[in-house]
C-alpha cells in the first residue's frame, strides 16, 4: 500500500473535504389512512463512513436500492438524515437548518441523471445556467452575468450563443453538459454527481466522463460520483465504495478494487459486467450469483449478502461483519477477510 | 442446409412527423441461421429497434410504414401475408421480448394466464392443458416454486422475474426465432448477466436463432455469434462477432469500441470519445450519416452514400475509406 496515499485518506488530514461518519438515513412505513402509525421503517442508509479529500473522486457503486443515491442526497442535505455526522470543510452539517444549509449550499451541488427531466423546458439555457447566481444575488451586474454564464458554457464546451436557446433544442449529452454548467456556477468545491452519463449514449458518454476529469484537473474539485456500472467509475474515481442494502461492503482505491476485489458481493458485481471483447469474454471466470436484492423494508440477518453468496457459511447467517480494515485505505464487510492485525 | 432461417433484404421504414419524412430504417439486409445469436447494435436513433419490429410488422401504420424490401421466414416473405397470416407467426414460430417487462405484461391478468395464451392462442390447447404448459415454461425460465406463482399477478414480481417470465411467455410455441428488444436494460448488473445467461442457453437448447437488439457492446460481446452494427438507419458493418471487435473497419465501430469504459486492462488509458452529436434522422446528410464526426471523411463522403461491399469473408462495411490507421 502506498503510504502516502493513506496518510492523505486518513480523516482528520488538511486536505479532507469531506468526512462522513456513522450515517444513516431510514424511512418511516406506515400503515393505516385514519390513524397512522409506523409499523416499520426502511433503513435506506445504515451506518456508512468514508472520507474525501480535496480534488478526489470517491465512486459509490451498487445495485437498485443499495442506498448510493440516498447517500448523495444525505450528504448534500437535500434529504434529512436520521443520524450520524457529515463534516464538511470542517463543519458538522447533519443538523443544520435550512437557513445555515443555503450558506452552504455554494459549496455543494448536485448533478442529476435525467438530462431530460432536470432542465426546465420553458427557461432558456442563459436563466437554467445562471439561476444559482439570481437565487445568491450574484447578478446585480448585467453585463458581468451575461459574461459568467457565457464562461460556464464554454467551459463544458458549448458555444455562448446557445444561451438563447431552450433545453429540447439540445440532444441528451448537451443537456448533460447545460447541467454540468449550471452545478460549476457558484464554484462549489463539492459536487454530487447522480448516475450523470447512465441515460447517455455510449459514444456521448465518454465525451460527458472526460469533461468531467477534465473540470476536475482545472478546478480542483471533488466528486462523488453514484453509478451502477462498474465500468464507468473506473474511469472517474479514485477510490470506490460498494454498497449492498445500505451499507459499505468494501472501499478501496481504483487500482486495488478493479485488479483484486475481495468482497464476493464486489466479485459478483465485476463479473456481471460484460467486456467489450469476445476473445475475454470466452476465457473470463465468471462468478454468478443467484438470486435479486431483497427488500430493504427486511433485511437479511447476520451479513445483509449471505442468501445470494456463494461463500455463505453458518456464521455469515449470524453475524453481521463489521467493515474492517484490510491495511491503508482498503476495508471489506466480510467474514472471509478479517481485518488484518497489528 | 438450404437458405438461412432468416433473410432480410432492403428493408426500408419510414415515419411521418411534424419534421417531414424521416427514414428510420434505410436499405436494412441481414441473416439468421438457426441456433444463430446476431446482435443488432447502435445508439438511440440508429434505427436498430425500429428493424425488429418492422420484421413483426408491428411498426404503428400511420405514422410509420414499411416502405420496401422482403423479410423472408422459412421461404415466406412476411410483409406479403395478410393480417390473420402475420398474426398466426407472432408469438408462435416468431416470439418477442421487449425492454420493459412492466409494461409488456398485464396488470389485470395473473401470471398463468398470460403464459398459457399463446398456447391456447396457436395451439388451440383447453386452458388446463395450457396452465400445465405453463408451469413447465415458468420452470424452465427457473422461477422458483412455478406451480403456486401460476395464480400471482405482475406486481407481485420483482424486474428480474418478470422478465423471466417475458421468456417463459416467448418460448410457449416453441418459436424458431426470438426477437429480444433490450431485454435487460431496465434490469440490475447481476440479474441482467442471469437473464441474459438464461435467455442463450434456451435458445442454444432448441436451436431457434436469437435477434438480441442493444446498444451495450459488453453484452454482444459475451452473448453475440455475428454483429451487426447500425447508424443513422444504416447498417455500417457486419461481421463475425470475434472478427468484428479483432478487426473494426468502418471508423464508427472504431470509435465505439475505443469509448467503451470497461472493468479490465489499464484504467489510465482515457477514455476516446467520439466528438460531435448522433445524426438527426430528418435531417441527414447526403453522404454517409457518420462523415460530420469521421475523421477519416473525404469530399467523396460527404456527397456519395458509400455501399455495404465485403472485407474479408462474412464481414462487410460501408465506406469509402481504405485503410484506416
Amino acid at each position: 500500500m502506498n503510504s502516502t496515499e493513506s496518510t492523505r485518506a486518513a480523516a482528520g488530514a488538511d486536505d479532507t473535504l469531506l468526512s462522513v461518519e456513522n450515517l444513516s438515513v431510514h424511512f418511516p412505513v406506515t400503515s393505516g389512512v385514519v390513524m397512522r402509525k409506523q409499523v416499520g421503517s426502511v433503513k435506506a442508509v445504515d451506518g456508512v463512513s468514508f472520507t474525501l479529500a480535496r480534488g478526489e473522486t470517491l465512486g459509490l457503486v451498487g445495485e437498485s436500492g443499495c442506498g448510493k443515491s440516498t447517500t448523495g442526497l444525505a450528504v448534500i442535505r437535500m434529504l434529512q438524515p436520521t443520524g450520524g455526522r457529515i463534516v464538511f470543510e470542517g463543519e458538522d452539517i447533519a443538523g443544520h437548518d435550512a437557513n445555515r444549509m443555503r450558506r452552504l449550499r455554494r459549496r455543494m451541488q448536485m448533478v442529476y441523471q435525467d438530462p431530460y427531466g432536470s432542465l426546465n423546458p420553458r427557461m432558456r439555457v442563459r436563466d437554467i445556467v445562471g439561476e444559482p447566481l439570481v437565487i445568491h444575488g450574484l447578478d446585480t451586474d448585467r453585463d458581468a452575468y451575461r459574461a459568467r454564464v457565457a464562461a460556464l458554457l464554454a467551459m463544458v464546451g458549448l458555444l455562448p450563443d446557445m444561451a438563447e436557446r431552450y433545453p429540447h433544442e439540445f440532444s441528451g449529452g448537451q443537456r448533460q453538459r447545460i447541467g454540468i454548467a449550471r452545478a460549476l456556477a457558484l464554484e462549489p468545491s463539492l459536487i454530487v454527481c447522480d448516475e450523470p452519463v447512465s441515460a447517455l449514449d455510449v459514444s456521448i458518454q465518454a465525451q460527458v466522463v472526460n469533461l468531467f476529469v477534465e473540470l476536475q484537473k482545472r478546478m480542483g474539485l471533488s466528486y462523488i460520483f453514484i453509478a451502477h456500472d462498474l465500468a464507468v467509475v473506473r474511469h472517474v474515481s479514485d477510490r470506490i465504495a460498494v454498497m449492498y442494502l445500505g451499507r459499505i461492503v468494501e472501499i478501496a482505491t481504483r487500482d486495488d478494487l478493479y485488479r483484486n476485489p475481495l468482497h464476493p458481493y464486489t466479485q459478483a458485481l465485476m463479473s456481471a459486467v460484460p467486456v467489450a471483447d469476445p476473445e475475454v469474454e470466452a476465457r473470463r471466470v465468471r462468478m454468478v450469483v443467484t438470486g435479486e436484492v431483497p427488500s430493504a423494508l427486511n433485511p437479511p440477518s447476520g451479513c445483509r449478502f449471505h442468501p445470494r453468496c456463494p461463500h455463505a457459511t453458518d456464521v455469515c447467517k449470524r453475524v453481521d461483519p463489521v467493515l474492517a480494515g484490510q491495511g491503508g485505505v482498503r476495508a471489506v464487510a466480510c467474514h472471509l477477510h478479517p481485518a488484518e492485525r497489528g | 442446409m438450404g437458405a438461412p432461417l432468416l433473410q432480410v433484404r432492403g428493408l426500408t421504414t419510414r415515419f411521418r412527423t411534424e419534421r417531414g419524412e424521416v427514414t428510420a430504417v434505410d436499405q436494412v439486409s441481414f441473416e439468421a441461421d438457426e441456433g444463430e445469436t446476431v446482435a443488432i447494435v447502435g445508439e438511440s436513433g440508429s434505427g436498430k429497434s425500429v428493424t425488429a419490429l418492422s420484421l413483426l410488422r408491428l411498426i404503428p401504420t400511420p405514422p410509420g410504414r414499411i416502405e420496401s424490401g422482403e423479410v423472408l421466414f422459412e421461404g415466406r416473405n412476411l410483409l406479403d401475408l395478410d393480417d390473420a397470416g402475420i398474426r398466426a407467426i407472432r408469438g408462435d414460430k416468431i416470439a418477442m421480448i421487449f425492454q420493459e417487462p412492466m409494461s409488456s405484461l398485464n396488470p389485470a391478468l395473473t401470471i398463468g394466464m398470460q403464459v398459457a395464451e399463446p398456447v391456447r392462442v396457436h395451439r388451440g390447447s383447453p386452458w388446463r392443458e395450457a396452465l400445465e404448459r405453463a408451469r413447465e415454461l415458468l420452470e424452465r425460465a427457473r422461477i422458483p416454486d412455478a406451480g403456486s406463482r401460476l395464480t400471482a399477478y405482475p406486481h407481485q414480481f420483482s424486474g428480474g422475474m418478470r422478465q423471466r417470465v417475458m421468456i417463459a411467455m416467448a418460448l410457449a410455441c416453441k418459436p424458431r426465432l426470438i426477437i429480444a428488444d433490450e431485454p435487460t436494460t431496465a434490469l440490475d448488473v447481476t440479474v441482467q448477466a442471469q437473464i441474459l445467461d438464461l435467455l442463450k442457453e434456451l435458445t442454444v437448447e432448441s436451436r431457434s436463432a436469437l435477434i438480441l437488439i442493444t446498444h451495450d457492446l459488453g453484452v454482444v460481446a459475451r452473448y453475440a455469434d455475428r454483429v451487426i452494427v447500425m447508424y443513422g438507419g444504416r447498417v455500417v458493418e457486419t461481421a463475425p462477432a470475434r472478427r468484428l471487435y479483432a478487426h473494426p473497419s468502418h471508423p464508427y465501430t472504431r470509435g465505439l469500441l475505443a469509448s467503451v469504459p470497461r472493468v479490465d486492462g489499464d484504467a489510465s488509458v482515457p477514455l476516446v470519445p467520439i466528438e460531435g452529436q448522433p445524426p438527426d434522422l430528418s435531417a441527414l446528410p447526403p453522404g454517409c450519416a457518420f462523415a460530420p464526426r469521421c475523421r477519416w471523411a473525404s469530399e467523396r463522403c460527404r456527397s456519395e452514400r458509400p455501399e455495404l461491399l465485403p472485407v474479408a469473408d462474412r464481414h462487410l462495411k460501408a465506406c469509402f475509406a481504405d485503410e484506416l490507421d
